[in-house]
Order: structure tokens, then sequence, then C-alpha cells
């Protein structure tokens, strides 16, 4: 009788790549139906502009890079870069805008740096980064919240509390505006509900870890809640902070991308603490609508310092 | 303990309950035994008979060398010749012996009254039964237990956790053999001199544990227990094992007798108890014979020898063609070329696999650092790092990521969702780094000689210089009080 000869192990749990990925996608669809719900179908033209680019540029890179392409095209994780950058922009973009942005994310951001596993930044955000520098305009024309399925477009909760600030008005005249709803935006804190449903049932199936969604928000919470304590008229509290903007599609999707993320579990509380306080700081005082995209690209950058300074105590070496 | 028992590691389908159903089947002795030189522990034992020798059960064949403990014949017969073949761990040296059916004891092999022996003496008996680590390794028991007794151990650990699936052979033997597992630890005290045993046992074998009990509580002997322990892959690891009885690690550097403690598999407990019944070296052991492609799965008492073929013949056969063979559980043992590979002291199971019971791995995509490694590395390393170290041939990220700790478990390769091969990866990888150090060694070495001798060359340069000054001045002062 003769086999094949392998090394150990020879078994393994079969949970693959694409199966991770799917389950992403599978998590996004409470958040993309809310968005739909509030702002139109504007939404799922972005994702098929999205996902066909995508899937177009992957095939152009692992073509130009002679790598075989079927299993990677069928990874999965193009799609999930598509379908984020589609719910972080406005749904009213316009369509060839999102395959630039889409472009940029697959072919730069993934495939300059190395394809699947190598990016040091989230492809979704440098897309979504790119976007916002070339075409500011149209990435900060949202719908107005309550506007419906008819495109009228209004400013933001966050860009409203920005602009009600430095026009020196009080917080309470400020968040009694058409921008705000009950705990932060107007429409924004349902899409912030939606995402955190499916960021929970992501975290219920093992795709991603606790520690950076809860460093995140606490990162950003316990600053704001701070800051609100200490003045109460220039700071918005921390459920605001928590129930507007990117927040949950950041804590539970995009900062937790492992490939450009810290990777020990210390390493993760420290990077996602980072993304929170950062976003906490830009919105603050910066001057872009929502700062989670920047915070997670700056915190991209501190990762190999991270994961240099977290490596978990071996088994049978002293502690640290 | 309160303490977690074990870093990361995996709850894992157990694939024992078949081979448990049925008790232990006695193999008939070979007609060809082939013995292995190395039984399992790497290095080879060295041979003491020549072609055409007459030798009984228990003869002595090839004497203790190295980490090889000494190995004795199986059958009665005629030594065929020493030749190489395929073995469990590659084709290697081989003793052949051709029984002659009579199965005649050496008339030397008699019971032991160890009560009366000093520790020294036992584990001199211990070494000539060449009584080893039946759990897989093979090493020579007396040297373990000689180490643990100059360094005072306080703690006899047997281990009967048996963690990895399919494997099941020390369950049948706690359960049938319960008594001897126990006289075997009474023993093994005496000969490491430590003050209490533990027979530490996984919770996922009540049957085991229970006729453990029934067998402490006839011998009466206060300073043995049971400990329980979860079922989790890999506790039955020697490191993990210790840190889950004692709560104590050991250190990277060292071995478990710096914490105080020496861990004997309880199958060689048992070989131990035959030695002193029955003066019987060690001639057999029980295997597991096990998977979806043998017909009747069972645990086989089966003399040193053997070949797989024959163990698989007495479980009914296979049931088909597409079956590959492995050396020991699905996720350490070795994968086994060859049914004509002979039955060794570090043989414990022989997994006759379908495709079923273990699913081809997916093409292997890179690592998306997603950290399920680090989750269920039981050595708290991360082996995505690692990987990435492997990749670039980064030595010094494999030292600084602490790959000298990896146990080869198998757990990071089990979860892996990119089905990257990593536990094969740092074996190369560790060979690397062990030549690394080992040339590092050499170069500093080589240095601190260098330095020496230079030192050496200028002190005698300086000797030689005042040797010369005091010479000069001698004569100049002799020759000032001359004029």
């Amino acid at each position: 009788m003769h086999a094949r000869a392998t090394a150990p192990p020879h078994v393994v749990a079969g949970f693959t790549v694409p199966r991770v990925m799917f389950q992403v996608l599978a998590a996004l669809v409470p958040v993309a139906a809310m968005q739909v719900y509030l702002h139109g179908p504007g939404l799922l033209w972005l994702v098929a502009t999205g996902s066909v680019t995508a899937l177009a540029c992957e095939a152009l890179a692992l073509w130009l890079r002679r790598r075989p392409s079927l299993d990677f095209l069928r990874d999965g994780s193009v799609l999930v870069t598509a379908a984020l950058l589609a719910l972080a922009v406005p749904p009213t973009l316009p369509w060839w805008l999102m395959a630039f942005g889409t472009a940029v994310a697959v072919l730069v951001a993934k495939h300059a740096y190395g394809g699947l596993g190598q990016n040091p930044f989230n492809p979704a955000m440098v897309g979504y980064a790119v976007l916002l520098v070339s075409f500011p305009l149209e990435m900060t024309r949202w719908p107005a919240a309550g506007a419906g399925w008819d495109a009228v477009t209004g400013a933001t909760a966050l860009d409203a509390l920005r602009t009600g600030l430095r026009q020196s008005y009080t917080m309470e005249e400020i968040l009694t505006g058409p921008a705000f709803g009950a705990l932060g935006g107007a429409g924004g804190e349902w899409v912030n509900i939606a995402a955190l449903a499916g960021g929970l049932y992501l975290l219920a199936r093992r795709i991603v870890r606790w520690h950076i969604p809860l460093a995140m928000l606490a990162g950003l919470a316990i600053p704001a809640a701070v800051a609100h304590a200490l003045d109460p008229g220039a700071h918005a509290g921390a459920t605001f902070h928590l129930a507007t903007g990117a927040t949950m599609l950041g804590a539970f999707f995009i900062a937790t991308d492992p490939v450009s993320a810290a990777t020990s579990d210390r390493g993760r509380l420290v990077f996602g603490a980072g993304v929170g306080l950062t976003t906490w700081i830009i919105r603050s005082w910066g001057g872009f609508p929502d700062g989670v995209a920047f915070a997670v690209l700056l915190m991209n950058l501190a990762v190999p310092l991270i994961d240099r300074y977290t490596v978990p105590r071996i088994y049978g070496h002293p502690g640290a | 303990m309160n303490r977690p028992a074990l870093r990361g590691g995996l709850r894992l389908e157990s694939h024992k309950l078949r081979p448990l159903q049925r008790p232990v089947l006695s193999v008939p002795s070979p007609r060809t035994a082939v013995l292995a030189l190395d039984q399992g522990s790497g290095a080879d034992a060295a041979p003491v008979v020549g072609p055409g020798q007459a030798v009984r059960v228990g003869s002595l064949i090839a004497a203790q060398r190295g980490a090889a403990a000494g190995l004795h014949s199986p059958v009665s017969g005629t030594v065929r010749c020493i030749a190489s073949r395929p073995t469990v761990r590659g084709i290697g040296p081989c003793i052949v012996i051709d029984s002659d059916g009579r199965d005649e004891r050496e008339p030397t092999s008699v019971p032991l009254d160890w009560r009366s022996l000093s520790g020294d003496a036992l584990l001199e008996r211990l070494a000539a039964a060449g009584i080893a680590g039946l759990g897989g390794a093979a090493f020579p028991t007396a040297a373990k237990l000689g180490l643990a007794r100059s360094a005072g151990v306080n703690l006899l650990l047997l281990n009967g956790a048996e963690c990895e699936p399919w494997i099941c052979c020390d369950d049948a033997l706690m359960r049938e053999h319960a008594a001897d597992v126990v006289l075997g630890a009474q023993v093994m005290l005496s000969a490491c001199g430590a003050d209490r045993g533990a027979i530490a046992v996984e919770d996922d074998k009540p049957q085991a544990v229970a006729a453990l009990a029934a067998a402490l509580a006839a011998a009466a002997d206060v300073r043995l227990s049971v400990i329980s322990l979860p079922a989790v892959f890999p506790l039955g690891a020697e490191g993990p094992l210790v840190t889950a009885v004692t709560g104590r690690e050991v250190p990277h550097d060292g071995l478990p007798p710096q914490v105080g403690v020496v861990c004997q598999n309880v199958g060689t407990a048992a070989s131990v108890a035959r030695l002193v019944r029955d003066g019987l070296p060690v001639v057999s052991r029980i295997v597991t014979v096990t998977g979806s492609g043998v017909r009747n799965p069972a645990n086989v008492e089966v003399r040193l020898g053997t070949p797989v073929a024959e163990l698989i013949a007495a479980c009914g056969g296979t049931t088909g063609d597409d079956r590959r063979l492995i050396a020991g559980g699905s996720l350490t043992g070795r994968a086994l070329d060859d049914d004509a590979a002979p039955v060794t002291k570090g043989l414990n199971c022989v997994l006759v696999a379908t495709p079923g019971d273990l699913p081809p791995r997916g093409t292997e995509m890179p690592c998306i650092r997603c950290g399920d490694c680090a989750v269920v590395c039981p050595a708290g390393l991360l082996p995505q790092q690692l990987h990435r170290a492997t990749q670039s041939d980064d030595v010094e990220g494999l030292s600084h990521f602490g790959l000298g700790a990896c146990i080869e478990c198998g757990c990071c390769d089990y979860v892996c969702p990119s089905a990257i091969a990593l536990t094969a990866r740092f074996r190369v990888a560790r060979e690397r780094l062990r030549l690394h150090e080992a040339e590092r060694e050499r170069a500093t070495q080589a240095k601190s000689r260098y330095e020496r001798h230079r030192r050496r060359l200028d002190e005698q340069a300086e000797a030689e210089r005042r040797a010369f000054d005091e010479a000069r001045r001698r004569a100049r002062g002799d020759g000032s009080a001359g004029h």
C-alpha cells in the first residue's frame, strides 16, 4: 500500500479566506439595507459599480503580476473592499467616481504593495481618502436626513455640529437642528445601529474578535465623555459620537481589517484605541466631515511599531 | 487549580470511540520481526548481535546509545541480517530476526524484588530492560528519571492525557491495566526520588479514571492520585501538561525537573510494572489501529517489530484503495508511505485514513494576519509574524518572535483560513535557526580563541622585552661597576 507523503498536521478545520470574506459581506447587509431605506437605491448602484470595477481591477492586476487568478478572484476580498467603500461614500456619488475610488483601492492600495495580505493600508480607506481630497464637493454632499428617496442634499450631523460651533451656537441649539436625531445624526444613528448589529454577528461568528471594536469605541467614547463633562458647550457627548458618522462601520468592519491592523491581542487594543482617539480628535478639531478614514490610515502607519512592542509573553520565557 | 489549564489549544472531535468498543486484541507474534535501531527517539541503538546469531524473547540485541534505549528481541529465533528497511521514520537500519515460533524466554529475565533495590539500582534495571517513553518520544526512561533524581524533583507526573484525536492506546491500557500503571508509578517514584505521583487523565476518559481510582484504592498508596484535566489538544504535550497540573511553566531553555516535575507516559509505567512482575524487557506495546479505512478499528497488543500491515490485517484489513497511512494522530503523526514499516516503542497509533477522515487542504493563500493561529498557539507565539519572518528568511525575526518555543503541535495549521503549512515551515526554519546559532557560537568561540592567542603572544613579547631590558640593565650595571 502506498500513500502520498504529507507533512503533519494532516487535518485542518477548513475555514477559508473566502468564507471569512463572505461572512463579512453577509454582515454588511443590515447596514446596506438601512442606507437604502433612508437614502434611496443609490447605494446599490455604487455597490454594483464598485464590485464590477474591483473584480476587473483584481483580474488585471493578477494578470499583470502573473498570479493564478481564479483562487484569488474567488476569495471575495475585493468585494468587501468595494462594499465598504460604497457604504462610506455618499450614495449620490457619480458612478465614475466610485469606479475611480475602487480602482485606486485595488490597484494602488492593494496590488502595488503585493496583493492580498501585503497591503499596509486599508484599501477601501485609501480609496475613500483619495476621493475625498480629489473630489471634496461630491464626497461631502450627503442626502438630507429624512428626505427619503428624493435626493435633496444637506449637511451631515458632524458637519452641522462643526459649523454650528464655529458660528457660536450653543450645543442645545445645534442639536435641535434637522440633521440630528435622538442619539446622534438623524438617520445616521439608524445606520450605526444597523452596523452594530452586523458587527455583533461577526463577533458571534468569531470572524472578528472584540479587541479592536471595543478599544476603538472606548478610545472614541471616553475622550468624548470627558471633554463633554468638562465643557458641554463645546463638545458633543459620547453617545453622539458613537451613534454618528462611520463609527460602528469603522469599529467592526474597517479598523478590524486584519491585514492592515496590529496583530497581537494587546497590539489590537492599542491600535483600536488609537483609531478611536484619532477619530475623536479629527472630528473635534479637524477640517474633514468624519475622522474614521484618516484615523484608520494613520494608525495603519503605526502598526509596525505597535507590533514590535506588543509581542506577547512566550511560554517558558520570563515576563516582560 | 484556578489558573487557565492551557493557553490556546483546540477542542477537537476525538474519533476514539470505535477502537474502544472492543477489548485490546492480541496480534500473533510475527514470523519475521524487524527492529528499527531508531525506535522513535531519533537516535540509533548500537547492535550487539550479528547474522546467524540465535536470540530468545528478551535477549539484548542493541545497546543503549545516546537518546536510543537498549533494544531486546521480541521473538525467539535467528538474526537474519542488519539492513536498511522502511520504518515509521523513513528508511533506516533495522535488525531482522526470523522467528522460530517457539517464543522461548531469555532465562535471565526474572521478576524484580524492586522494594529492596536502591534508586540507583532500579535505574540500572530500567536501563537494562530498554524501558523508554512509550508516549512517542522513546527516550530512555532511566536517563530521564536519573536526571530528575539528581535535580531533586518532588512530582512524578504520569501522562495519561492522550489529547490527540484518534489515538486511544493509553485509554485502553488504563482501562485494562490500571493496576500496572499504579505499580509502575510506585517503582518510578522509588527510582526518581519524588515524594508524590499524579496520573493526569483528560476528562473524556471516565472509564480510565474509574479503573485507576479502583487500582489506587487497592494499592493504598497515599503518594499517588489521579488528576482530571479538560480534553484540549495539545494538553498532553510535556510543557502544557506540567503547566496545567502545577501552574508553573517549564523554562524555555530548561526541562521539567527545573520546576520539580518529571513526566512519564502511563504506557511506560505499565512496561515498568511488567518488568518488575514478569522480568520482561520492553518487547511489546499497545497500538491503536483506527480510521475509517480499516474494517474493525481496535487497540492491539503487539510485539515490537511486527509490520504495520499485519496490524491492519488483524483488524479486518482496509476498506478500499484510496487510503492514507499515518503513524500517530491526525495532527502530529507522520505520513507512512509503506505498510511494511514495523512497530516501534514510539508508535502509538496507525491511522488508516479515508479522504473523509482527512479532507485535503485547500490551495494555500497569502496570510491575511487574522491572528487565529495566535489564539490557538499553546506556546503563546504569533505564528503569523513567524511566518512573515520565514518568508523573508529573517533569522533575527525568528528568534525575536520565539520560534524555539514552538512544539510543532499543528494547531496553527489547523485553524489557518489561508491553508498555510505553518508547522512544516517552522520545522525547517527551526533547523535553520539552530544552524545559524551554532554558526554564531562557532564564530564567538573562534573570536575568543583568537583574542586569547593574541593576548598570549602579547604577554610573551612583553615578558621577552622585560627580560631583555633586565639583562641590558644588569649588563650596564655590571659594566659601570667595572669602570
